[in-house]
This record gives C-alpha cells, sequence and structure tokens, in this order.
C-alpha cells in the first residue's frame, strides 16, 4: 500500500484492511470485419460479465439481427445503439466494466472505420494499454496501421495484438508467426514499450480464457490473463514534481479558503513551498483537507482541497507547482500542438477557438498549418486545412499566459481541447509539443539559424500554408513574365527592350502591389467578431 | 496514477466531475432518487466541497407511486444532513388520473417522470442536472458521455455526442441547453456496493430482505405497498423472504427472493448472481432499444 493510502487511517480501518483491487482501462481496436464485437462479447462472457437475462436477451436478438447462422452473436451484446444493430457496426465508443479475482476492467470498445478515428482516439485517451485485432486472414491492413497510429498518438505504451479467425487458418502457426513479424515492422517508429502477440479464436473462445488445443504450438498468455497481469507501474513516478490544477475555489466563509483540484503529477505535502502560476506568487501548503480528515500528503490522481500559508491571488485555470521549481511547467502563450480534428468543419489558419487546457481556458487562434499527417502510411504532407479526423501539426497563439507540459510529459497539462466559439461544439483535441524553444539546437543549426529565419519570415513556416500561397505567387509572376518575353521576341523587338520591360514587370508591379495594399489596410477597421482578440500583444 | 486502488480511482474521477460543474456552470441541481446509486452520489457530492455545504439543491421527481419507506428515508435523509431538497410532481399529470396501474408503465414514466423531470428542470432554470446513471447499467448508457448536452426541449442525440477526451470536458452550451453529468458513469453495481459498505453509507432498508407482502404479477414478486395496488381474482398476497435491487415506482418494481440482510450479504449474493440488476425493471423491457428512445424525448 502507497503511503498515501495509509497516512489517513482514521478515514476507515476498511480501506487498510481490504487489499484494493487495481483498475486497468484498455482499448480494443479493430472493424466489424476483424471480429471486434465478438471479442468483448466473448471476453465478457468469459469473465462471468454477462447474466442469464442478458443472455436470454441475446439469443433473442442472435436470432433476430444475428450474422452467426443458428449460433450466438456475441457482437450484439456490445452493439447498443438502435443504428448499429440496424447496419451491423459500431459507431460510437461503448464502455464495457468486467472484474476478475486479480483486477476491475474498464473496456473502450470503439469503432474502427476511419470516419470514426475520432471516436478511437477518444477512447484511447483514457487506457492504459491496447488491444489491436488483426484478421488472421488478412494480416497486418492499412486500418492495423491507423489504429495503431492512433493509439500511440494518445501516448499508449503497451500493446497486445490479437491475431483472430485462426480457426480460418486451419490454426497455422507459420500464418501467425509471419503477421507477428509484419506487425512489429509496420509499427516500428511509433514508440511502443511492449509488444506482445497472442493467437486467438474470438467466436470459439481459443485462447481467450483457456489455452488453446488446437494451437498447441502458442506457449504465452491466453488474452485475459495477459490483461489481468500486464505491468502497469508507472515509470517516472519518482522523483516526479508536484503539480496541481486549481479547478474550484471553495470558499464557504470568510474564514476558509480552499483551493479544490486533483494532483495531476507527483505529490504535495504540508509544508511544501508552491509557486501559483502564471502569477508567479509563492506561498506554504498549510492543510491538505478532504472529507475523511486532514491528509499529509497527496499524489497523482487524487482529488483534494489544498489550504496555503499567505493570501496568495490564486484561482481556476492556476497551477501550484511544489519548489524548487525545476520541473516541466511552463507558462506559455504560444505551442506546437498535434490536433485531431472531431468537428465537422475544418481548421484553418487564422480561425479562431476557446481553448481548454487542464482547468485553464483561454482565447486561442491558428496561426499555421505545418502538416498532416497520412495516417496510415505515417508521412507528413503540405496541408492548407485540416478536415475532420485529420491529424496534423499546428500552431497556436493564446490571449493570455497559460501554464502547460507537452503531452508526452504529462497528458493532463499537454492535452486540450478547442471550442467553436459560436456552436460550442469541440471542434478538436490536441497534444502539446514541447516548445521550440527547448529543443536542443545543434552547432550547424546556429550558424544557419538566422538565415533560416529570414526564409520563414518572407515565405511562412515549412510546410505551411502560407508559404505555399508565397510560392504559387512567385511562380504566377515568373510564369507572366515569360510569357511577355516570349510575346516581345515573337514581335522581334530587340533583346534590351524585352529585358528592361521584364525586368520592370517583375519589379514594379509588386511594389506598387504592396504600396496598393498598404493604403486599403490602413483604412480598414479591424473586423468586431476579431476585435476582442485585436488587444493585447498576443494576438 | 495506476497504483490508487480502484475504488479510489473511482471516487476522484466523480469529485472531479462535481467540481467541475460547479465551476463552470451557472445553476446545477442534484437529481435525487433516494436509491442506492443516488445516496453514493450524495456522499461523492458532500466530500467534493467539504467543508461547505453542498453548492446545489436537490431534486426528486416524485410520481407519488414510490415505496413508502423511500419518502421516509428521504425525509429523514434531508434532515440529518441539512439539505435544501425540491419535490416536484407533475400537476397535469395527477389532474389526468395517471397511474402505473391504469395508465401502463410507459404511459406513467413518460408523464410523472420524463415530463415531471422536465417541468422542474424548466421551471427553477438548472442548467446542469446530476444523476447517478451507470454504463453498465444498460446498452445505450454505456454509449453515453459523462456530460450528456440536451437540447433546449431536453432531447438526447445519440449521434452527435461531442468527444470526450481524458477528464476535459467541455461546459460549454447554448442558452437554453442544459446537461446531464453522470459521475458515476464508470462504477458498476458492485463497486457501489462496495463503497457503500467502505464508507458506512445509510441505503433504505427495501435493499435488504425481509418479510414483506408480495403477489405474483406477470412473472414479477410485486410488493403490495398500500391498498392502490387492487389484487386480480386470481392474485394473494403472500409473506416472502424479499429484497430489492433497485428502487423506483413500486408496482413496476420487482422483487427478489433473498435472506441477505446486511451489506457483505449482498455482495455476496450479487457476485453468485445469474441476472443483472435492471432485470426487475418493468419499464426497460418495453421493446428493444427502449431505453434509448426514452433518453431521446429527456428521460435520464
Amino acid at each position: 500500500m502507497r503511503p498515501a493510502l495509509t497516512a489517513h487511517g482514521d478515514s476507515g480501518d476498511f480501506v487498510a484492511a481490504s487489499p484494493q483491487i487495481a483498475l486497468l482501462r484498455f482499448i480494443t481496436c479493430g472493424s466489424v470485419d476483424d471480429g471486434k464485437s465478438t471479442l468483448i462479447g466473448r471476453i465478457l462472457f468469459e469473465a462471468g460479465a454477462v447474466f442469464e437475462d442478458q443472455l436470454e436477451a441475446l439469443d433473442r436478438d442472435s436470432r433476430k439481427f444475428g450474422t452467426v447462422d443458428g449460433g450466438r452473436d456475441f457482437a450484439l451484446l456490445v452493439d447498443g445503439l438502435s443504428a448499429e444493430r440496424e447496419q451491423g457496426i459500431t459507431i460510437d465508443v461503448a464502455y464495457r466494466y468486467f472484474a476478475t479475482p486479480r483486477r476491475s476492467f474498464i473496456v473502450a470498445d470503439t469503432p474502427g472505420h476511419e470516419q470514426y478515428t475520432r471516436n478511437m482516439a477518444t477512447g484511447a485517451s483514457t487506457a492504459d494499454c491496447a488491444v489491436i485485432l488483426i484478421d488472421a486472414r488478412m494480416g497486418v491492413l492499412p486500418q492495423t496501421r491507423r489504429h495503431s497510429f492512433i493509439v500511440s498518438l494518445v501516448g499508449v505504451k503497451r500493446i497486445v495484438v490479437a491475431i483472430n479467425k485462426m480457426d480460418l487458418v486451419d490454426c497455422d502457426q507459420r500464418v501467425f508467426e509471419t503477421i507477428a513479424k509484419d506487425y512489429r515492422q509496420a509499427v516500428a517508429g511509433l514508440g511502443f514499450e511492449t509488444i506482445d502477440v497472442i493467437p486467438v479464436s474470438a467466436r470459439d473462445g481459443d485462447n481467450i480464457r483457456q489455452a488453446s488445443a488446437r494451437m498447441p504450438w502458442y506457449q504465452g498468455p491466453t488474452l485475459l490473463t495477459w490483461l489481468e497481469t500486464v505491468d502497469m507501474s508507472e515509470a517516472a513516478a519518482e522523483g516526479e514534481q508536484g503539480v496541481f490544477p486549481v479547478q474550484y475555489v471553495n470558499r464557504p466563509d470568510h474564514l476558509f479558503r480552499g483551493f479544490a483540484g486533483t494532483v495531476a503529477t507527483g505529490r504535495v505535502a504540508v509544508g511544501d513551498g508552491v509557486v501559483s502560476l502564471p502569477s508567479m506568487r509563492q506561498s506554504r501548503v498549510a492543510r491538505i483537507v478532504t472529507a475523511d480528515g486532514d491528509w499529509p500528503q497527496a499524489e497523482a490522481g487524487q482529488a483534494v482541497t489544498l489550504t496555503l500559508g499567505d493570501e496568495i491571488d490564486t484561482s481556476r485555470g492556476d497551477v501550484l507547482v511544489v519548489q524548487p521549481r525545476t520541473g516541466i511547467v511552463q507558462v506559455r502563450r504560444q505551442g506546437t500542438a498535434r490536433v485531431l480534428v472531431t468537428g465537422d468543419q475544418p481548421l484553418r489558419v487564422g480561425g479562431a477557438y476557446e481553448i481548454k487546457l487542464a482547468t485553464a481556458t483561454a482565447q486561442t487562434v491558428i496561426s499555421a498549418i505545418h502538416h498532416v499527417v497520412d495516417i496510415e502510411t505515417y508521412r507528413p504532407g503540405m496541408a492548407d486545412d485540416l478536415p475532420m479526423n485529420a491529424i496534423g501539426q499546428i500552431s497556436l497563439r493564446l490571449d493570455r499566459p497559460v501554464p502547460m507540459t507537452a503531452y508526452r510529459d504529462s497528458a493532463v497539462l499537454g492535452g486540450f481541447i478547442l471550442i467553436d466559439r459560436i456552436s460550442r461544439q469541440t471542434v478538436a483535441f490536441g497534444f502539446m509539443d514541447a516548445d521550440v524553444a527547448d529543443l536542443p539546437v545543434g552547432k550547424s543549426d546556429e550558424l544557419t539559424r538566422p538565415l533560416v529565419n529570414l526564409r520563414d519570415r518572407l515565405l511562412g513556416p515549412s510546410g505551411s500554408v502560407l508559404r505555399r500561397q508565397r510560392l504559387e505567387a512567385v511562380s504566377w509572376r515568373l510564369t507572366g513574365a515569360l510569357v511577355l518575353a516570349v510575346v516581345m521576341a515573337g514581335l522581334d523587338l530587340p533583346l534590351p527592350v524585352i529585358g528592361t520591360v521584364v525586368l520592370a514587370d517583375l519589379l514594379v508591379r509588386p511594389v506598387l502591389k504592396v504600396l496598393h495594399h498598404h493604403v486599403w489596410q490602413t483604412a480598414r477597421q479591424p473586423a468586431p467578431a476579431l476585435s476582442d482578440l485585436d488587444q493585447g500583444d498576443g494576438i | 496514477m495506476a497504483a490508487l486502488g480502484h475504488l479510489q480511482r473511482l471516487e476522484a474521477e466523480a469529485i472531479f466531475i462535481l467540481r467541475e460543474v460547479v465551476a463552470t456552470c451557472d445553476k446545477p441541481v442534484l437529481l435525487y432518487s433516494i436509491g442506492k446509486d443516488s445516496a453514493v452520489l450524495l456522499h461523492l457530492a458532500q466530500k467534493a466541497f467539504y467543508p461547505a455545504k453542498l453548492p446545489f439543491p436537490l431534486l426528486h421527481v416524485d410520481t407519488g407511486w414510490k415505496f413508502r419507506e423511500m419518502i421516509a428515508f428521504r425525509d429523514e435523509t434531508v434532515a440529518r444532513l441539512g439539505l435544501d431538497l425540491i419535490v416536484h410532481i407533475n400537476p397535469d399529470g395527477v389532474a389526468a388520473g395517471i397511474s402505473p396501474l391504469a395508465s401502463g408503465s410507459q404511459v406513467h414514466t413518460d408523464v410523472m417522470k420524463t415530463q415531471g423531470l422536465k417541468q422542474a428542470l424548466d421551471q427553477h432554470g438548472f442548467d446542469a442536472a446530476f444523476g447517478g446513471a451507470r454504463r453498465d447499467e444498460e446498452k445505450s448508457r454505456a454509449k453515453e458521455r459523462i456530460f450528456s448536452l440536451r437540447t433546449v426541449d431536453h432531447r438526447w442525440d445519440p449521434k452527435g455526442q461531442r468527444p470526450e477526451p481524458w477528464a476535459l470536458f467541455n461546459t460549454r452550451k447554448l442558452k437554453g441547453e442544459s446537461f446531464r453529468v453522470f459521475p458515476l458513469s464508470n462504477w458498476t453495481e458492485a463497486d457501489v456496493w462496495s463503497y457503500i459498505a467502505q464508507e458506512k453509507i445509510p441505503v433504505v432498508p427495501l435493499y435488504f430482505a425481509a418479510p414483506r407482502p408480495v403477489v405474483q404479477r406477470a412473472g414479477t414478486l410485486i410488493m403490495r405497498d398500500d391498498e392502490r395496488l387492487v389484487l386480480q381474482p386470481d392474485e394473494v398476497v403472500e409473506t416472502r423472504m424479499v429484497r430489492f435491487r433497485t428502487l423506483g415506482c413500486y408496482p413496476l418494481t420487482g422483487a427478489v427472493e433473498s435472506t441477505a440482510t446486511t451489506l457483505e450479504e449482498i455482495i455476496a449474493e450479487m457476485s453468485g448472481s445469474r441476472v443483472s440488476e435492471r432485470q426487475g425493471r418493468v419499464i426497460d423491457h418495453d421493446g428493444a432499444a427502449s431505453m434509448e428512445a426514452k433518453k431521446q424525448e429527456g428521460y435520464f
């Protein structure tokens, strides 16, 4: 038992007496053709989580909608919405719950089709590990690569690949091994820490709970055993800085002023010196208040209320960090991030949104779209905008400084959503990159940096729409000048005349255009909808 | 984070959700249905805002057909904890003489619960209502978000749900829209009972087995809580040792035969059970995907 759990012993002897079962959250990725719903239905059934009345309903539904001739269609256990049952596909994330004597499980059952990428990413965002399903007859498909990419995007590190429908390939060990090798090669660059591969038949139950008699060549764990025993201990827990985003200021009367929130990383203890970001004001943790009595300390994931030794101005959205402040949290008013678009309307440069990051909100504008990622080949490509379900890299400017980290350091302080200011819908969610200023800069890079900066200033950042527009404009001017030269040559004009006219056309017209543009720019009023963003120097 | 115990993780998640609503919504309310899930939700809400009192009232949408013991427990709880309780009963339904016996379970549920809830929310202008619903209860609930956005008419659009990554809840809404918020989304029936035992939370005595007057009706054991349950010619009232796994309107709530008189016995009985919790709920069986249809119309 961890110190924080035993520390509040007066909260109840029950906690101390009964060892608590750990909770594992996992996601299943695959499409209906891979037999994903069948696999989950089978897991629930094997774990004893399907009750008799549900089995009766299942048998009734199997006769009505079932796709397994004359048999029980386990997929119908999990397809909940009527549209899904009619179409025989999974549309939305569904959460399933079951427990074995060793662990409790929450399964995010997510759709595999490309148009539901956002739903899969949502399910993956809270997962400790992922089950990736491959149809043994098909091997590694583009969709397998897509599912693996989404899972890696949200930071899942532990993968188990279930190669399903082994019965349809005669339980052939060579088929299994070829697919396992292909898969490891396909995802080699995605940064998974562990990849285990298990041959299964979800329909018949091979290697789900019971080891398969038909595949004696497989000696590893069954899928349920893997889920019960996968190591969940957090690698970086020791020595992590205590970080506490303030969620709610609790002031029942003038005597009590508490900062309610959930510890994001590390540990906060009574007596710790803290700095409130972004104000940088300092204080000390006076009490850690809970309904079960005061605690001496609280650690990541625990929801508590802190009181401070000094009356400092701190409110929702601020972040308290334990000193010395050598940690990962930075106060920034811009950032580069990967985003996954969830709204109907594409994200564009200049688009203005509300950003919610941890408990903070701010106004934000997309200042650049750097690239879009092809989620099957993992290659970046050029993009003017990012449509629904696209994943790309953008730069954001905020209207005020917000404490944040890179997503890889903390999902709580590096993950965010973008909210449309008119429809109030969630149009994207994103993953902050490390601040550009923090990136290690090499010697050779230092020498060329001014040139690179100049180029970026003239042409826009690499891969951005701005650069593409400027390059297009230059290309158009050159083409125009060339046509002019060819026409004049056809008219037998002397070479110096042609040269002068072409040069004048190339130089004088752009200059006149810029001057003309400036006249209009100064005459134009700022658009009313954006005027609130024009104040301040951030945007 | 993974090192936290299973109930600790669920408790912290629920407290986070409760605080998020109070920090971002104008006028929240806690839908209090008196059952075990409501009891856990109320307990978590008190923990979330300790040492302050609850920063929102409780709302009980009554139908006039709850078990008498439920009403007694409700009033005792409110008095003991010093809570602010609003009781609403649909006056139109009362005037029309709606009852689960005369009108049938579908009409009764729609008028007294769904319409009654909408009336109360509109009347008081609540923009966020906490409910104790769990995703493991029913298939369409398994796909509902923790923050479930409802239109001005309280309708749920299952296909247009907002993505809910991490614990980043989009609490923005248009004027007139509201949220149903489910802090217990990720809890199971077993979690609820384990937590009640751990935290020593009082629950309605109907959950514990006792000799009670019941009649067999359409394969279900219905308790005769008062004289309004008129017996059919072939029905007899028997005293049997029964308890309830869920609580609602007494003519629509099936009892199970049981000898479990303590929390430990309930937990033991449940882990050996082969039928699901909502099996005793008559209203869930009104046709395929009926919960989804009810929710679209504004039901919890």
